[in-house]
């Protein structure tokens, strides 16, 4: 319990002071806020040119789909807080041998690495990303009238959206505890970045081989449709309690990966 | 011309061997670029192309080559010059009697030169995982599509360093890039392809210089008609548009350069 208290103390206090270094470029507000709106407009225009002919996009309504772009939206804006301010600077530490300092700090390393610094700037994605949501699923005049979804597939869907974060940041994780063997590799978050895009479309709307892609290799479907499916009440039992056990999986992989990890790692100029 | 052709081969090979270091990079660079290719996952499932009067072979050239159009067109100046003037490893490069613009622009040329294995080898695969996917185009096709890559690099280029001068009055120009990102990605062609736009949004989107930098070589790749006059005058009135603006904007830049850090 003191532990907890302990941590929880330290999180307040690296949040705080990143927050307020964050506020010396009120620029990059704006920035951010036109960027998320433009990127939900482009998409939400191309959502519309795959839905030109009225089909429905892999057995998907047009509502359906906002919700999954919402959620997408909103795993975008936690990147953009958490993961890519923390996790885009292990590879600078581990270059510059600043892993030492952290390493030897009473705390933690995967906790300090993972949330010492916040970006406020995500925070614009997570609000758009939650009313989009809540207007796909109270837009009056659409034909399927979604309405509020029961407690059950709320309390549901607000797990399996948990279970998403969980999976993202160990993705994330994996890929920037990998530069302790391939140092050179600053953006292979990146890549992830891009490849992730995936998910804003619901993964039925993949052909078989890509589906499979995304539900085994690289677990987006996880991300975005599972949890969108809860909302919509048409979740089956399997898939969500697989959505939990993947999470449950990836979380404890990232860790046993940054122990193992650590035992590689010589230090810079040494 | 003697002196030009010796500098330009020291540079280019040069930066090739430096690129040639980070070719575990530019692997996850080149996997980066994927977009189009899953994009065509997402047109090929709906009806939407068909509709458009798009066949479903049409639309998956048009999304490969849009796919190797984009490995080839991939601008990272301000990047890498926002670091080099914030860190003030510019100014040994001014001292240079030479623009350290052709330092960069040799560096993307040789990067993508290191590209040319990793993509072959990622069409290689992808058509052991999709034989119906790989075709050849005719030699016009590659000669054209090569020249028109080309281009679609250097309205990249130029149009990128417009928003690089700003590194000189910002120290966060790249935010600024982040935006110009947007348009490119849902006007030039790597998302959907401009056919299936409606009707105003596509004069719209063909009045920028979006188009010409993905759609205008992927089609002409794919072997889709296209006029390829039209093309390259359009690529080329907008280079000619944005080169008086770089040299103005970079001239004035440079006089504002304090050399941070040096």
């Amino acid at each position: 319990m003191k532990e907890i208290k302990r941590y929880w103390h330290s999180l307040c206090c690296f949040w705080s002071s990143s927050i307020a270094a964050e506020f010396e470029y009120p620029l990059n507000a704006w920035v951010e806020l036109l960027s998320v709106l433009g990127n939900l407009a482009g998409s939400i225009f191309v959502l519309k040119l795959l839905f030109g002919n009225g089909v429905a996009l892999g057995g998907w309504s047009w509502n359906g789909s906002l919700i999954v772009l919402g959620l997408y939206t909103i795993l975008d804006g936690f990147t953009t807080c958490v993961l890519q301010p923390n996790l885009s600077r292990i590879v600078n530490h581990i270059q510059t041998g600043t892993l030492d300092y952290v390493l030897l700090k009473p705390i933690d390393s995967q906790f300090w690495l993972s949330t010492r610094t916040v970006s406020p700037w995500g925070l614009p994605g997570i609000i758009v990303g939650f009313c989009l949501i809540c207007w796909a699923l109270f837009k009056p005049s659409s034909s399927i009238n979604y309405g509020l979804p029961s407690s059950g597939a709320l309390l549901l869907a607000a797990a399996l959206l948990i279970a998403s974060l969980a999976i993202l940041y160990s993705l994330w994780f994996v890929l920037a505890a990998l530069s302790i063997w391939f140092i050179k590799v600053w953006n292979a978050t990146e890549v992830l970045r891009y490849t992730l895009v995936a998910g804003r479309y619901p993964v039925s709307a993949y052909p078989p081989a890509l589906r499979l892609i995304f539900t085994f290799v690289l677990p987006v479907a996880f991300l975005t449709t599972i949890p969108a499916e809860a909302l919509l009440g048409k979740s089956s039992s399997i898939w969500a309690i697989a959505a939990l056990g993947v999470a449950g999986i990836c979380l404890t992989g990232s860790r046993l990966l940054w122990n193992y990890a650590q035992r590689f790692y010589t230090s810079a100029s040494s | 011309m003697k002196w030009a052709w010796r500098v330009a081969r020291a540079l280019i090979t040069s930066q090739y061997a430096l690129m040639l270091e980070y070719r575990a990079e530019i692997i996850l660079w080149a996997l980066s670029g994927v977009l189009p290719l899953i994009m065509l996952g997402v047109w090929s499932g709906s009806g939407a192309a068909t509709a458009a009067g798009i066949s479903a072979q049409q639309l998956s050239r048009y999304f490969l080559a849009a796919f190797v159009v984009r490995q080839f067109t991939v601008v990272w100046l301000i990047n890498v010059f926002e670091e080099d003037a914030l860190q003030g490893r510019l100014s040994p490069f001014l001292l240079q009697p030479i623009s350290p613009l052709w330092r960069y622009l040799t560096a993307h040329l040789s990067e993508q030169a290191s590209r040319i294995p990793i993509v072959a080898v990622l069409l290689v695969l992808l058509g052991i995982a999709a034989p119906g996917l790989i075709w050849l185009p005719s030699a016009g096709a590659i000669f054209f599509g090569f020249i028109a890559i080309m281009a679609a690099f250097l309205l990249r280029f130029l149009l990128q360093l417009v928003l690089t001068t700003f590194c000189f009055w910002s120290e966060k120009a790249a935010a600024i890039d982040r935006l110009l990102m947007i348009p490119y990605m849902f006007l030039s062609g790597i998302v959907a392809p401009i056919d299936t736009f409606p009707p105003a949004v596509k004069r719209l989107a063909m009045a920028t210089p979006f188009p010409w930098m993905i759609d205008f070589p992927a089609r002409l790749i794919a072997g889709e008609p296209v006029n390829i006059a039209l093309g390259f005058a359009a690529i080329t009135a907008w280079c000619l548009l944005l080169l008086p603006i770089c040299h103005l904007l970079w001239r004035a830049g440079l006089r504002r350069y304090s050399a941070m850090g040096a």
